[in-house]
């Protein structure tokens, strides 16, 4: 990937400026497929009956939760992942973040299979995981079937108190061979970031930039259970936290990974730590099927090294058009 | 082939001795033989009928006159505990544990007719961190995480001490079972007495440990037919599903207190001695790292290959537990119910 460049977000773009943001959005939206924007979505949710419910009906629901949770009357699976408290607690902020504050376009949620097992890869940015979270939301809500994303964390996230007990009650697990291919294994949707720390901590004059795919082991495991990768590219994460300086001393203080300096962090602090309010895509790529290989076939490091390059190229071409569409970092 | 002549271990611990109560009553095995340092209880001693006990330390050289004179051909190893009796106990605990099986797999050894040992280990030799897989299987091995004393090393220690053997008299059927925390109404462990703390129960801040539990009744049942079959193996024994800690805690009706981990065991410590408890809890840093993560195992192999599933999955074990022992809830549901109540009525209003 010598050849990789980062398309400029301002400037090469010609803007009409008497063209009116709205008039924009619309037109790409019939370019693509119909984004529907939350109330709809939640109406044809299984779970949640009528759209418009009553202040009553939901303060009822309300205090049978808080009983389930008081009384233990509730299931976790066997990684710790709670649905009820995922769809109650954890997800209705994110919500608000994804279609407010971000303005989340899902596209090709077709892409997703309908109820077998699939390995989402998508590229990782922004300082903060958020991207991960926004990813969660759209699945969760733009699937037909509003599946949940099981999403593949570094044991960072595990081995910190609180971030480690919620990141499990919202359905991740380590990233580690043994789990991720359990669960493709058991028919789940699995959403891995292989450029990590790598992709999500990069200065923000390489953004939109894929870098290395770690060791490729989400390829394999997605060979050994013969489920397909569905690449996902996500853009606008990048802009939320600009990281243009890393302060290295601090951050092998805290044993962070990074510590990041933004425009508006650490020196504005708590204040800095809001994401600027960029307007974000995901888009969801044509599935790579990994069940016509001989078996064995993730024995083969060349196979393994194509598939893996090939996963990221297609992440790349996407990230570029997707940028090359996009006229404004905050309009979209 | 059936067993004839059984010698089980640690018969004055609550799996050795019911372990011998249940062969006792099997009358395909000709004899039952329990060993241990010390009388098993007179309850115990009463369940165990026509068990014959034998007070003998398994590290002094007596216990292979008693296999080779009995004709012992099945030997279960059911004596390495996780409790020391007290503070201090610790050297003494690990001697029993490790140096006991190697001198119980000597005697073995060199007795032709044991043809089959049973050994009790446990899933504590997995480890519990933030770097392991969520679920164990069978085939992998703890790495080197594993705290340099304890339980879980003297466990550890002693399935190696086992695979040796094995490779020694490849003639005799090896059956490795690796339970996961045990429960039940009779059942008297550390999490036992940790669940029935009064009122609050203290867990580590910010955590919330996955727990995967195994109903006595179900260990005691996978023992026996290890005895009575011969299924070669090293086996996960857990029951189906997990629990959280804090769901756990909740379930037995208490309130989840937490506090940072360094403070948990004095905190146990405290509000058991508050109580006026006789035996103290020994809460060391295993149990809080157990809290702390937690441990999951695979029993697929269980069922297929052992051919034994769990009657009680760990959320019916736990509430067996929690009835069993007349646990009263520090909030009562009747109380629950009419806040509920209240509140549905108000609601109604609002209508």
């Amino acid at each position: 990937m010598a050849t990789a460049r980062v398309i400029p977000l301002h400037g090469n773009i010609p803007v009409n400026d008497a063209e009116p943001a709205m008039a924009r959005q619309t037109a790409r939206r019939g370019r693509t497929e119909p984004v529907e924007p939350a109330p709809e979505v939640t109406a044809t949710e299984p779970d949640q009956p009528a759209p418009p419910r009553e202040l009553a009906d939901r303060l009822a629901d309300f205090v049978a939760f808080t009983r389930r949770r008081l009384t233990g009357e509730y299931e976790v699976d066997e990684y710790g992942f709670d649905a009820e408290l995922a769809d109650n607690m954890l997800l209705p902020p994110l919500r608000q973040l994804f279609q407010k504050w971000f303005r989340v376009e899902v596209i090709g949620a077709h892409n997703l299979p309908e109820s077998s097992g699939a390995l989402l890869v998508a590229n990782h940015s922004g300082t903060f995981p958020i991207d991960a979270m926004m990813t969660a939301v759209a699945v969760r809500d733009h699937h037909p079937q509003g599946r949940f994303l099981r999403m593949l964390g570094a044991d960072l996230v595990f081995r910190t108190p609180v971030v480690g007990s919620l990141a499990r009650k919202s359905g991740q697990t380590l990233a580690c061979n043994a789990d991720a291919e359990r669960l493709l294994r058991d028919g789940n949707l699995v959403g891995v970031w292989p450029e990590g720390f790598k992709g999500i901590g990069k200065p923000f004059r390489d953004r939109y930039k894929l870098q290395r795919f770690g060791r490729g082991g989400f390829v394999s495991a997605a060979l050994r259970t013969g489920t397909p990768i569905v690449p996902c590219a996500i853009v606008g994460a990048e802009e939320i936290y600009p990281k243009i300086a890393d302060l290295k001393p601090l951050a092998r203080l805290f044993g962070f990974p990074y510590f990041p300096v933004t425009p508006l962090f650490p020196h504005l602090g708590p204040l800095g730590l809001v994401p600027l309010p960029s307007k974000w895509f995901i888009e969801f790529g044509e599935p790579i099927r990994t069940d016509e290989f001989e078996p064995g076939a993730a024995e083969d490091p060349m196979l393994m090294f194509n598939l893996t390059d090939q996963v990221r190229e297609t992440i790349q071409q996407t990230l570029y058009r997707l940028l090359s569409q996009r006229a404004n970092v905050f309009l979209g | 082939m059936a067993a004839n002549n059984v010698l089980v271990t640690g018969v004055s611990g609550y799996l050795g001795g019911h372990l011998a109560a249940r062969l006792a009553e099997d009358d395909r095995i000709d004899r039952v033989i329990g060993v241990d340092t010390a009388a098993p209880s007179p309850e115990l001693t009463a369940l165990m009928g026509r068990a014959e006990f034998v007070r003998a330390d398994i590290r002094n050289p007596l216990i292979s006159r008693v296999i080779t004179t009995a004709k012992v051909d099945t030997v279960v190893h059911a004596s390495p505990t996780a409790h020391p009796s007290g503070p201090g106990a610790r050297p003494l605990h690990k001697e029993m544990n490790v140096i006991g099986t190697m001198q119980l797999l000597a005697a073995c050894q060199r007795s032709p007719l044991v043809r089959k040992i049973v050994v009790k280990s446990t899933a504590a030799v997995y480890g519990a961190g933030p770097r392991d897989p969520a679920v164990f299987t069978e085939e992998m091995v703890a790495a080197s995480r594993l705290p340099s004393s304890g339980y879980a090393q003297d466990n550890a220690e002693i399935e190696s001490y086992v695979r040796g053997f094995g490779r020694r008299r490849p003639d005799v059927a090896i059956t490795t079972l690796r339970f996961t925390n045990l429960i039940g109404p009779t059942v008297d462990t550390v999490l036992t007495r940790y669940f029935s703390l009064p009122g609050t129960v203290p867990m580590v801040l910010g955590r919330d440990a996955r727990l995967q539990l195994l109903h006595a009744e179900d260990a005691l049942a996978v023992l026996h037919r290890a005895v009575e079959q011969d299924l070669p193996g090293v086996f996960n024994v857990g029951g189906d599903g997990i629990l959280l800690l804090s769901q756990a805690i909740r379930r037995a009706g208490r309130i989840p207190l937490p506090v940072p981990a360094r403070i948990v065991g004095p905190v146990v410590g405290a509000s058991k001695s508050l109580l006026g408890g006789a035996r103290l809890l020994d809460f060391g840093p295993e149990q809080v790292r157990f809290l702390t993560f937690g441990r999951v195992v695979d029993n697929t192999k269980l069922k297929t290959v052992f051919g034994y599933t769990p009657r009680w999955t760990t959320r019916q074990a736990f509430d067996d537990y929690v009835h069993g022992k007349g646990l009263r809830p520090a909030i009562s549901p009747d109380r629950l119910d009419e806040v509920e109540r209240g509140v549905l009525a108000a609601v109604d209003l609002l209508r």
